[in-house]
């Protein structure tokens, strides 16, 4: 009897829900689809279009249309993914079935959970999900990314922007900087006279040196950063006077756009895989949840220790994630593609710099293998213009990975 | 830019209870650490907060090698009557630093 369950997947297809389509669900579902045919593998993702954050600080900027960062499904469905467009509303995870929006259930044998982050609005006073429309976070792509640049580029020249910062972990962290970099950019060509103010909660940050070096050359006396030492951690807002709060004072600035503190996606805390943490506890080989069984989380959700939470890590998790998932389900060996995550920063249309890295399972986290990769501070023009053009390439690359 | 923050309510009724925040910059090196040469760094620490109200002292603190750099104090009081809150840190090296600030009671 202990036999049975394989023998019944041997007859019939073991199926895999994925419940996320963002990079890391969408690069996972397609995998699966890839490793074994027979795989019946389901998509859940509530929205129709999928918004990258990735480049959508172009977007803030005017340099990018967000036409641009938009995908569709059709390409996944055509490779004989079942794409259900609704939202996750139950996971019932000792009878292994996931409710949607319209009651629809959908019976796994996995369950793969990539959620992504979700604002955590009890995290600053007075910081909800109202308040989000008057000091957009645009930390999720698509109406709050437009929300900010129509407040850009309705302020007045002299005018400040206010970028708050969270501490540790959170979704993509050079992300702040690089749009620092490229509101300033917009800032110096359209309104020279005005500021940009960042409140960080974190005293150091990613690639540092790079982006401090960039701000000093490109865009003098523009960027002012009040690190955590100084002060710099928001603690809350008064949406009425338009104040943004921090443990040693107070500013009005002319456009705020708060990042808060961020949290597993809704649909991991339902499955019951958060702890404490707000993130899901995994085992870093397999993705396994520590807390539930049969569920995998992958991407922005999971406490990744030092693989960060990005869209090329995610993507990668996706894709080892489903070798994982094949070689247990189909009982075929595979190769387990590599851990590697690289991202891009850019600090003006034709100059980014680049962090990569390698990474292992290590137990409940992900180690980083020889160090990151980072781009030298001293490099000349060139090679930041070609960053730049490797930056797009990349875009593609990944885009073209998660949706066909 | 300030080594120390402070941040006292400017003004508050009589018998309400303030919250008080400070927040000085300072390394505090414990002491324990080597360099690569193999020699102990020294330590380098604050070792007392003090909080006086119109020259009586209503707040003390002794800090040791585990707290963290740029010690945050946080702590509440009563506001009697109006005044200045006067703020020192003493540490290793003859490290003293001040700060003050007035409220009124109304």
């Amino acid at each position: 009897m202990i036999a049975a369950p394989a023998v019944l997947r041997a007859q019939t297809a073991a199926r895999v829900v994925v419940i996320g389509g963002g990079f890391g669900g969408a690069s996972c579902a397609r995998a699966l689809r890839h490793a074994d045919a027979k795989l019946d593998v389901t998509l859940v993702e509530a929205n129709k279009t999928f918004t990258s954050c990735p480049l959508s600080n172009e977007v803030i900027a005017g340099l990018r249309d967000i036409g641009a960062q938009q995908f569709g499904y059709d390409r996944i469905v055509a490779e004989g993914v079942r794409v259900m467009l609704q939202a996750a509303t139950a996971i019932d995870a000792s009878g292994h079935k996931v409710t949607l929006a319209d009651s629809t259930t959908l019976d796994y044998d996995r369950l793969v959970l990539a959620p992504g982050i979700d604002i955590d609005f009890t995290a600053l006073q007075g910081y909800d999900e109202a308040a989000s429309a008057v000091m957009p976070h645009a930390y999720k792509a698509g109406e709050q990314t437009l929300l900010l640049r129509k407040q850009i580029e309705a302020m007045p020249n002299g005018g400040t922007v206010a970028i708050s910062v969270p501490a540790n972990p959170s979704r993509c962290p050079p992300a702040p900087y690089e749009r620092a970099s490229l509101i300033a950019h917009y800032l110096r060509t359209r309104k020279p006279k005005s500021k940009i103010l960042i409140l960080d909660a974190k005293d150091s940050f990613s690639q540092q040196k790079l982006f401090e070096q960039a701000w000093q050359q490109l865009y003098p006396g523009m960027i002012e950063r009040i690190p955590l030492s100084q002060g710099g951690r928001v603690t809350g807002v008064e949406i009425g006077t338009r104040t943004v709060i921090t443990e040693f004072g107070n500013y009005n600035p002319d456009v705020a756009n708060i990042i808060p503190p961020q949290k597993a996606g809704r649909i991991a805390v339902l499955a019951g895989a958060v702890d404490r943490t707000g993130w899901c506890p995994i085992d870093a080989a397999t993705f396994a949840s520590k807390l539930v069984p049969d569920v995998h989380v992958i991407g922005d959700a999971c406490l990744g220790g030092g693989i960060p939470k990005s869209a090329g890590a995610a993507q990668a998790q996706g894709k080892l994630c489903a070798a994982v998932l094949a070689r247990d389900l189909t009982a075929r060996p595979s190769e387990p593609p590599p851990l590697t995550g690289v991202c891009y920063s850019l600090v003006a249309p034709d100059n980014a710099f680049s962090l990569s890295g390698v990474y292992q399972p290590k137990g409940d986290l992900f180690a980083e293998v020889e160090g990151a990769k980072t781009s030298p501070v001293d490099a000349p023009p060139a090679t930041r213009a070609a960053e730049a053009d490797a930056a797009t390439t990349w875009f593609k690359a990944l885009t073209h990975d998660a949706f066909g | 830019m300030p080594a120390a923050l402070v941040n006292v309510p400017p003004k508050a009724r009589r018998g309400a209870v303030i919250e008080i925040k400070t927040l000085m910059s300072h390394v505090m090196e414990p002491g324990y650490r080597h360099t690569a040469a193999g020699e102990v760094v020294p330590r380098d620490i604050i070792t007392s907060f003090t909080c006086r109200f119109n020259g009586a002292e209503i707040f003390r603190a002794d800090l040791f090698p585990a707290i963290a750099a740029n010690p945050f104090l946080s702590f509440f009081t009563t506001a009697s009557e109006s005044g200045k809150f006067e703020f020192e840190w003493i540490g290793d090296n003859g490290f003293v630093a001040t700060a003050s600030a007035a409220i009124t009671v109304e």
